[in-house]
């Protein structure tokens, strides 16, 4: 062990037995008392008017003068050298100003990837176009200019190249015999071995060791990924697509190596993301030749442009063995397995990350590989991991409990941890048993019948099944936000986070509001841009809490220059930011509420138009100290036809466990917006992959399928809304939560429909024949 | 070329292989419709042409020349958003509300050929002269318009709420 990583080790130790109050959260946030407020009611969109009459600007409909439009061509080899690259011809078709390649293309540092630096974005260190070596295939090799759209993408099709193909890693199956144990899984152990799990496994009287298999799949926002750009005064602006502001903003800088300040992205609305929105080479490659051409450049991937450069959720096969005593009491737990990944990247698809914290049992094995390929840099996409390592450890569950004859809930319920079961340290709330209960309440559980196959209705055999989902609870370093209060008594809080759909913008005014103590309407939020303070991800369904965090901090840094600001004519002098508490638009002290001032009255006396601070919220040290996460109970109702094996979702509920709900009606439609794609990895997503030429074969939304309205059925959701009281408004993330656990309970309810069990996702109508 | 669009007649030049969403996005500045594949499979370029829906990325933009094209940005009554915008929403039938364009123009276009007595295949009654539409009929007839954030339910309320007679 090396004196940094030991002395890391040290300090992790201090702040696992570090007492509770010297933690962020330590204290309870005061809001999570405060009832009847703003925080907690159905407020309706505050973006929605612009979204309805399509006036909302998304990043290619920003206007500039001179502007070229873009094509891209791409690899068709997985891995080998370019011999030929002949542009002549596109060169010369009508309107074209520039074909960029690896020949004249401007020398680009590689991007430095993603969480090895702070601010780091690249989804891979590969050069970009610097050489004539292909990584995968589907790899950018020519960039095309030209005044219009068609002229680009006619000059592009007259682009030829040939290679010289070098032997290439495409077959998963290969690749695994070379699997590898990454040095972390996102920080955490690759392995996890507590006593002899193998020996605990076969010496128990009830056994469960199957292997199952989860496919590639892709984001697809319904936004294509694209960049409106160009470069004024040697600096940068950028009107992208993004889930990462300021990280994209930074990496660009060290790319074409300038100040990180000279790189400006805006990114308001998003047309969806699900992980797929950072930072690619398309933008690289914009910005390369936009400045070789001097011109503004707008470049949207196509359909197939995305597929080829913009990576997706990776394939796994899961091993997972339980072994359980005569009364279902866990013995042994093994959730092992390799997902592909390649040498210039580090996204190892966590799905092991389920069985660390979910059940009791007396021994463990946790091992997770990643075999290296050829192929595009894979990425997280929803949930990754929780969403398909769910749907390995919940089947597995649901067969133990049909061998053991007992309720899969009971058998849950039976081994629910007191503590964190890897690292033994406490949950900070947890209360999925009750999640599980409200639901099976809800959705009829008692009526299911535990025999398979027992329920006709016409040509349908119909079933239930449930499943556990969970999501860690995340928050992320470098969240900090700016809180300007104006003698009108208007709050602007700003910071660099973004909005794709989850309600950011409508729960964030939300909670200033509630923070500040004014009335909705008195409150303007400015996001997504790297302008503004902070580092936010919208990710990891981490935004929430690093922005509530931020504005915490923000507000009691505000608290504290208003008192000073009041003055000693003020009925707050001498009081601390401790005593007093914002509400109805100013500061009163918590033992008299009448006691107290306006914020205008206070700026106004000063003789001031406004105040503005900004402030940094601490360093995440709660994840170390507690074991966080959100959980959920899936309940799925299915048909599978008995003449043509398709299956369809008849009826789903989700009763979720995820601290304090913030806006219900947006909470609502991020659960169910999760679930829906839940129903995909169940029953029909699929990048379909050539083990032959590592090529994806369906890169279009006409042949990789995913939910319409006809698949999805009116969902239910539900929570228990029992805040954390050691998170920001006792909230925790649930962008990501409503996809896990969604695989397995509908696998598990087509088993019951059915009887027959399939592992191998997604459950398309040929397995079931 | 001359076209009228959102009842307005405009006359601009384009390539001839430019497709009619290029045109109203590249061209005219009307970003509403959206382009979320290019090819027909997604429904966000959905608008009207004479009253029914298209895929305007689908369509080349000279053979609509004198057709009368209504987007998004052509359905406001008045200045009044349309009954059907506001049910948007108060049901939240959107997130990140790029489809949402589609399929608000889609389901106009789908009430209109329900009305003109057009069966879907949740139709039970081939030979009605029109359509009551009910919830399987609008889920069935609006499977066109992909929303990857999963607004279904929302979407599927506030179609109901303007367009499904009470049952
Ligand atoms: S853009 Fe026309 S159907 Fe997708
Ligand atoms: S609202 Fe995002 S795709 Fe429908």
């Amino acid at each position: 062990m090396s004196l940094k990583s030991a002395a890391m080790k040290l300090m992790q130790k201090a702040i696992e037995h570090a007492p509770d109050s010297m933690m962020p959260g330590g204290k309870p946030d005061p809001l999570i008392t405060r009832k009847h407020g703003i925080v907690g009611a159905p407020v309706t969109r505050i973006d929605g008017p612009l979204k309805v009459k399509g006036a909302a600007p998304f990043a290619a409909e920003f206007e500039a003068e001179g502007l070229l439009y873009t094509a891209v061509a791409f690899s068709t080899i997985a891995k080998g050298r370019i011999t030929s690259l002949d542009t002549s011809a596109a060169e010369k078709a009508p309107g074209v100003r520039l074909v960029m390649t690896h020949k004249n293309a401007p020398k680009l540092k590689p991007t430095p990837m993603f969480n090895t630096q702070p601010k780091a974005a690249g989804p891979s260190d590969l050069p970009i176009m610097q050489d004539d070596s292909i990584h995968w295939n589907g790899e950018p090799i020519a960039v095309v200019l030209a005044d219009t759209q068609e002229q680009a993408d006619y000059a592009k099709s007259l682009i030829s190249a040939t290679y010289k193909e070098e032997p290439a890693v495409i077959d998963f199956d290969a690749a695994m015999k070379n699997a590898h144990e990454p040095k972390t899984i996102l920080g955490e152990p690759p392995t996890i071995n507590e006593g002899d799990a193998e020996a605990a496994l076969s010496a128990a009287p009830n056994l469960v060791d199957k292997t199952y298999t989860t496919p590639r799949h892709n984001h697809n926002p319904i936004e294509l990924h694209g960049v409106t750009l160009f470069w004024e005064d040697g600096e940068l602006y950028v009107h992208d697509s993004s889930q990462t502001v300021a990280q994209s903003a930074w990496t660009l800088a060290e790319v074409f190596g300038l100040d990180e300040k000279k790189v400006h992205i805006w990114s308001p609305y998003v047309g969806g993301g699900f992980g797929s929105k950072t930072l690619w080479q398309h933008h690289v490659l914009a910005a390369a030749a936009s400045k070789m051409a001097d011109r503004p450049v707008r470049l949207v991937l196509s359909r197939e442009g995305v597929y080829r450069t913009v990576g997706g959720r990776t394939t796994t096969q899961q091993r997972v063995a339980i072994g359980a005593d005569a009364d279902g009491r866990f013995q042994s737990l093994i959730h092992t397995g390799v997902a592909a990944m390649t040498e210039h990247n580090d996204c190892p698809e966590q799905f092991t990350f389920p069985a660390r914290h979910l059940y009791a049992t007396k021994s463990f094995l946790i091992g997770q590989k990643v075999a290296d390929m050829d192929m595009l840099a894979n990425t997280f996409m929803r949930a990754p991991g929780e969403s398909i390592g769910t749907f390995a450890l919940e089947s597995a569950i649901d067969e133990l409990a049909e061998q053991i004859g007992i309720d899969p809930i009971e058998l849950r319920a039976r081994n629910e941890p007191e503590s964190d079961p890897t690292t033994g340290k406490q949950f900070s709330s947890r209360n999925l048993i009750k999640a599980y209960r409200d639901g099976a309440e809800r959705f009829g559980w008692n009526s299911r019948s535990a025999k398979p196959a027992a329920r006709r209705d016409g040509e349908w055999l119909v079933g239930m099944g449930c499943a556990t989902g969970t999501y860690p609870y995340y928050r992320m370093p470098g969240g900090k936000a700016r809180l300007t209060v104006s003698k009108d008594g208007f709050v602007t809080a700003e910071f660099a986070a973004h909005e794709m759909g989850m309600g950011t913008a409508t729960t964030q005014t939300q909670v200033v509001a509630e923070r500040m103590g004014v009335a909705q309407q008195c409150v303007q939020i400015n996001y997504g841009s790297s302008d503004l303070a902070g580092v936010f991800l919208a990710g990891g369904s981490s935004q929430s809490a690093s922005i509530g965090a931020s504005i915490h901090a923000a507000h009691t840094a505000l608290v504290e220059q208003l008192i000073k600001l009041a003055g000693s004519k003020s009925p707050l002098h001498g009081l601390d930011a401790d005593d007093v508490e914002s509400r109805d638009g100013g500061l009163h002290t918590k033992k008299d509420p009448s006691h107290g001032e306006s914020y205008a009255a206070i700026l106004r006396r000063a003789g001031k138009d406004e105040l503005s601070v900004e402030e940094s919220a601490p360093p995440p040290m709660e994840l170390q100290h507690w074991s966080m996460h959100s959980f959920s109970a899936i309940f799925a109702e299915v048909g599978v036809n008995t003449i043509t094996c398709e299956t369809r979702v008849r009826r789903l509920l989700g009763s979720f466990d995820c601290g304090r709900i913030l806006n219900p009606k947006t909470a609502t439609s991020q659960f169910r917006g999760g679930m829906i794609m839940g129903i995909g990895l169940a029953l029909m997503e699929e990048t379909i992959w050539d083990s032959r030429k590592g090529r994806i074969m369906n890169p279009s939304l006409a042949e990789y399928h995913v939910p319409v309205h006809m698949d999805v059925p009116e969902i239910d959701v539900m929570w228990t809304d029992i805040p954390d009281p050691h998170t920001p408004l006792g909230a925790r993330g649930i962008g990501e939560i409503g996809i896990t656990g969604v695989g397995a309970a509908i696998a598990n309810a087509i088993y019951n429909a059915c009887g027959k069990r399939i592992r191998e996702l997604p459950i398309t109508l040929d397995k079931l024949m | 070329m001359r076209f009228l669009i959102n009842g307005q007649p405009v006359e601009v030049d384009v390539d001839m292989r430019t497709s009619l969403l290029d045109l109203l996005r590249d061209h005219l500045n009307l970003h509403g419709s959206k382009k979320g594949c290019n090819q027909g499979a997604c429904g966000a370029c959905t608008v009207l042409a004479d009253g029914e829906r298209i895929l305007s990325c689908l369509a080349l933009a000279v053979q609509y020349q004198g057709r009368e094209i209504t987007t998004i940005e052509g359905i406001a009554e008045d200045g009044q958003m349309h009954p059907l915008q506001r049910a948007f929403i108060e049901h939240d039938g959107f997130q990140c509300g790029y489809c949402t364009p589609g399929q608000i123009c889609s389901a106009i276009g789908m009430a209109a050929e329900a009305k003109r007595g057009m069966p879907s295949h949740m139709t039970r009654d081939l030979g009605a002269e029109f359509i009551t539409l009910d919830r399987h009929e609008v889920r069935e007839r609006m499977s066109g318009n992909i929303c990857r954030c999963g607004a279904y339910n929302g979407i599927v309320n506030a179609i109901s709420e303007v367009f499904v007679e009470a049952e």
